[in-house]
C-alpha cells in the first residue's frame, strides 16, 4: 500500500473547478516533484491535502496510510503526519517562534497520546535542529515570521518540519526567495530528513532545487491535471523546452 | 481579595456574636440577631450593617450621608451598555458570612464543569477544594506555618494588611484620614451605594520607605468569599513605599448576588509606587445570555505627591456586564499613571471599560495599553479620558487601543476623550481593529493545533504587552484563562 493515494480528485475553489481529476500515488521513502505553470493548481493540491476550508473535494478520493483524509480535520491530518511548508508563511504577532514551535510539537504529541515535552528538553531539541538550519537564537525569540526575511521564513518552515517529523511533507516553493547559500542550507536540511518512512512532495518552478533535492519522480501539473510523469530527467527537459509544447500535446 | 480570611473570619464571627448579645439600642426595626437583613435599602439597613460591624459613630454617619446622597442621584446612562432595570429594594444588603457547613462535602458534589475549568487552569487540587467551597482556607493551607510566616514578615516591615472592617477597629484614625478622599461618597451612583452599604474589603498601609516584602495576595488569592457584593478596598503607600496587590482569581467565581458594586481607592505619597492587578472572572451568564453578574466598579488612584506612580493592570473576562474605569489622578509633579487592560467578551457579555488619566501636576506622564477581544454576540467598548489641566505643563500621554474581533456578530468600540488645557501637553492616541485571519488559524491548525488552541495562541499574542505586566505566577494562569474564555467562539 502506498503512503498516499489520490484517485480522480476534483476540487472546487470559490465555486470554480481548479483540480480536474488528479491521480497520484506516493510510496513511503520517495520524493516526488510537481512542476507546472502559474495558476495550474499546485498550491490548491497542497491545501486540499491539508484540509483547508474552501477547498471542496467534489469527487475522487485521498487515502493517507489507508485512511480517508477527506474525513479528517486539519489538525487531525497534521497529527497523522501531513505537513505543509507554506509558499507564503503566515505572521503571528506577539507569539514567539519558540512558543509556537513548542505548542505545535506538544499539540501533535498530545493528539497521538504521547506525553508533552517539558520546556528544558524542548529547548535542547530546538537548539540542535535550529543549528543545522542556521536559524539563529534571535529568530527563535522573535514573534513568528514577523519581520522575517523571505529566506528566513522558508528556513523556519523547514525547522518546523524537522521538529514535527511528518510522514508526508509537502514543500510549496520552498526555494523561492532563497539566496544561493540559503538554498544549500535548506536543501541539506531537507535531505537530512529523507527517511524510508517519509515521503515528500516538492513543488517548484526550478530545476536548481532538484539538483540539491533529487526527486524519484517528476510530475507536470497543468490546468488542474497531471499531464506528464517521468524521472528526474523530466525536470531538465522542461527547463530547456518549457511547458507549452507539453500542454499542447496533452490537449 | 481578603488577606486575612482565615484568621479574621473567626474574629468577626465572635464580634457579631457579642454584638448580637448586646442590648437593642438603635431603635430601628431590624432584628440585630438575624444573619441577614431584610430585603431593601433604608437608613435602618445602613444602621444595621454598621452595628453588625461594631463601627465607630463617624463611620455610621459617613455611610448615612452617602445613603442620603445616593437617594438623590440618577443612574449613569452614558455607557454603551444595555442594563436591565435593577430594583434596589429587591436586594439584600447584608448577610452574615456563610458557614462551611452549607457547602459541598467533597469535590464529588461539585459541578463537574467547574472542576474541568480548574483542571484546565492548572489549579492544584488543594486549592480547588477551597475554591469550590469544600473546605475552608485554613484547612488546606497550614495556617500555622504559612499565615504566621506571612503575618510575621509583614509585621516586621510595618505593613498593615487586613480586612477593612478590622482596620476600622484597629486603626480607625488611618481609615478616617483616607476613606473617601480619592472616591468621594457622591462620586457616582454606584460609588455612593457602595459607600452606604459596603460589606468588607481589604485595607493596606505601607509605611514610609518600606518596600512591601511580598506580593500581597500571594497566598491568599482564594477569593473574597466573605467580602460580599459591595467590596471596599483602601491602599495607602507612604513616601518612598512600594506595594503590589493582586485582586481576584482566574478560577470562575459564582455568586448569588447579581449586582456587584466595588470601590477601590489608592493613595500614593511622594515617590511611592502602587501596582494593582486584577483578574476578574465572575460568572458571565450562560451561552444564551441568561444570568451573570453585573459588575459596576469605581477604582481610582491618587498620585498625591511628586514622583508617585500608580499602575493598574486588569484582565476582565467574566461578568455579564462590566462597567469599570480604573483611573489615576496625577496630582504630584512628575507622577506616572499606567493602565494595562485586557477585556474579553464572549456570547452575550457586555463590557464598557477604560480609564481616566487626569494630569494636574507638571511633567506628569501616563500610558494606556488597552486590548479588547470580542467574540460571539458580545459588545466591548473602550472608553478613555485623558485630560491635562492648565498647570500640567509638559504632560505626556500615550494611548494604544487595539480591538480584535472573532466572528462577525460582535462589536468593538473605541471612545477616546481628550481634554487638553495645556499647550505643551503631548497626547498620542493609536487605535487598531483587526480580526483573527483565516490564514493564521489555518497555519496553526496545519501545525497540529485545534481551532480552540489556535484562537487561544493568537489572542495571547495579541494581549502579550498586557499579560507581561501581571505578576509572574498569575501570568501563566491568565494566559490559560484567555483561551478558556473564548472556547466555543469559533467554528
Ligand atoms: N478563492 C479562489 N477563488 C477562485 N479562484 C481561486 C481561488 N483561489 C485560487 N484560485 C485559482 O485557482 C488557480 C490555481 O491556483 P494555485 O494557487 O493552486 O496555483 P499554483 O499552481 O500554485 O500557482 P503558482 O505557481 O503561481 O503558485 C488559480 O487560477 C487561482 O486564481
Ligand atoms: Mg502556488
Amino acid at each position: 500500500m502506498s503512503l498516499l493515494e489520490i484517485k480522480d480528485l476534483h476540487v472546487d475553489v470559490g465555486g470554480k473547478e481548479i483540480l480536474k481529476g488528479i491521480n497520484l500515488e506516493i510510496e513511503a521513502g520517495k520524493i516526488h516533484a510537481i512542476m507546472g505553470p502559474n495558476g495550474s493548481g499546485k498550491s490548491t493540491l497542497s491545501y486540499t491535502l491539508s484540509g483547508r476550508e474552501g477547498y471542496e473535494v467534489t469527487s475522487g478520493s485521498i487515502l493517507f496510510k489507508g485512511r480517508d483524509l477527506t474525513e479528517m480535520s486539519i489538525d487531525e491530518r497534521a497529527a497523522a503526519g501531513v505537513f505543509l511548508a507554506f509558499q507564503y508563511p503566515i505572521e503571528i504577532p506577539g507569539v514567539t517562534n519558540m512558543t509556537f514551535l513548542r505548542t505545535a510539537v506538544n499539540a501533535q504529541r498530545k493528539a497521538r497520546g504521547e506525553s508533552e515535552m517539558d520546556a528544558a528538553s524542548f529547548l535542547r531539541f530546538v537548539r540542535e535542529k535550529a543549528a543545522q538550519l542556521k536559524v539563529s537564537d534571535d529568530m527563535l525569540k522573535r514573534p513568528l515570521n514577523v519581520g522575517f526575511s523571505g529566506g528566513e521564513k522558508k528556513r523556519n518552515e523547514i525547522l518546523q518540519m524537522a521538529l514535527l517529523e511528518p510522514s508526508l511533507a509537502v514543500l510549496d516553493e520552498t526555494d523561492s526567495g532563497l539566496d544561493i547559500d540559503a538554498l544549500k542550507v535548506v536543501s541539506e536540511g531537507v535531505n537530512a530528513l529523507r527517511d524510508p518512512e517519509r515521503a515528500m512532495l516538492v513543488i517548484t518552478h526550478y530545476q536548481r532545487l532538484l539538483d540539491h533535492i533529487v526527486p524519484d519522480v517528476v510530475h507536470v501539473l497543468a490546468n488542474g491535471r497531471i499531464i506528464k510523469t517521468g524521472g528526474k530527467d523530466l525536470a531538465l527537459e522542461l527547463e530547456k523546452s518549457g511547458y507549452e509544447g507539453l500542454i499542447e500535446s496533452a490537449a | 481579595m481578603n488577606g486575612n480570611v482565615m484568621t479574621t473570619v473567626e474574629e468577626n464571627r465572635q464580634d457579631v456574636e457579642q454584638l448580637a448579645k448586646r442590648e437593642y439600642e438603635f431603635g430601628f426595626v431590624t432584628d440585630i440577631e438575624s444573619d441577614r437583613a431584610p430585603k431593601g435599602l433604608s437608613e435602618d439597613i445602613v444602621r444595621f450593617i454598621s452595628a453588625k460591624k461594631n463601627e465607630p459613630e463617624w463611620m455610621l454617619e459617613w455611610r448615612l450621608e452617602a445613603y442620603r446622597r445616593w437617594l438623590k442621584m440618577p443612574k449613569p446612562d452614558w455607557a454603551k451598555l444595555n442594563i436591565p432595570e435593577i430594583d434596589f429594594q429587591d436586594l439584600y444588603y447584608y448577610s452574615a458570612p456563610k458557614s462551611q457547613a452549607d457547602g459541598p462535602k467533597s469535590l464529588d458534589e461539585v459541578d463537574p464543569e467547574l472542576l474541568a475549568t480548574y483542571e484546565k487552569l492548572g489549579i492544584p487540587l488543594s486549592e480547588q477544594k477551597i475554591l469550590a467551597g469544600v473546605v475552608a482556607v485554613d484547612a488546606v493551607f497550614d495556617s500555622v506555618s504559612v499565615v504566621t510566616t506571612f503575618k510575621a514578615k509583614l509585621a516586621e516591615a510595618g505593613v498593615i494588611f487586613c480586612p477593612i472592617s478590622e482596620a476600622l477597629q484597629s486603626h480607625p484614625e488611618l481609615v478616617k484620614k483616607y476613606l473617601g478622599t480619592v472616591v468621594p461618597q457622591s462620586d457616582n451612583y454606584y460609588a455612593a451605594l457602595n459607600s452606604a452599604v459596603f460589606s468588607d474589603g481589604s485595607f493596606v498601609y505601607v509605611p514610609k520607605g518600606v518596600r512591601c516584602p511580598m506580593e500581597l495576595s500571594t497566598y491568599f488569592r482564594i477569593n473574597e468569599r466573605n467580602t460580599g457584593q459591595f467590596e471596599r478596598t483602601l491602599i495607602i503607600a507612604e513616601e518612598g513605599a512600594y506595594v503590589s496587590y493582586l485582586e481576584g482569581c482566574t478560577a470562575p467565581q459564582r455568586d448569588e448576588n447579581q449586582l456587584h458594586a466595588a470601590v477601590v481607592e489608592l493613595v500614593a505619597h511622594e515617590s511611592a509606587e502602587i501596582k494593582y492587578s486584577t483578574v476578574q472572572n465572575w460568572y458571565p451568564g450562560n451561552a444564551e445570555g441568561e444570568g451573570g453578574i453585573y459588575n459596576f466598579v469605581t477604582k481610582r488612584g491618587d498620585c498625591r505627591e511628586a514622583n508617585a506612580k500608580i499602575s493598574w493592570t486588569q484582565v476582565e473576562t467574566g461578568s455579564a456586564i462590566t462597567w469599570k474605569y480604573p483611573s489615576c489622578i496625577l496630582r504630584g509633579d512628575n507622577s506616572v499613571g499606567e493602565f494595562y487592560s485586557i477585556a474579553i467578551t464572549n456570547n452575550y457579555q457586555q463590557a464598557d471599560t477604560g480609564t481616566k488619566m487626569i494630569h494636574l501636576g507638571r511633567n506628569t506622564t501616563s500610558r494606556i495599553i488597552a486590548k479588547g477581544i470580542s467574540a460571539g454576540k458580545s459588545q466591548s467598548t473602550y472608553r478613555g479620558l485623558v485630560s491635562s489641566h492648565a498647570k500640567a505643563t509638559g504632560a505626556r500621554n500615550f494611548t494604544q487601543c487595539d480591538s480584535l474581533l472573532i466572528g462577525d456578530q460582535c462589536g468593538a468600540h473605541t471612545v477616546p476623550y481628550i481634554e487638553s488645557h495645556t499647550p505643551s501637553a503631548v497626547i498620542e492616541h493609536e487605535a487598531t481593529t483587526s480580526k483573527i485571519s483565516e490564514d493564521q488559524l489555518f497555519y496553526c491548525q496545519q501545525r497540529g493545533l485545534s481551532e480552540e488552541e489556535a484562537v487561544a495562541l493568537i489572542v495571547n499574542g495579541f494581549c502579550k504587552d498586557v499579560l507581561q505586566q501581571l505578576p509572574m505566577e498569575f501570568a501563566v494562569e491568565a494566559q490559560k484563562l484567555v483561551g478558556i474564555s473564548l472556547e466555543g467562539s469559533v467554528g
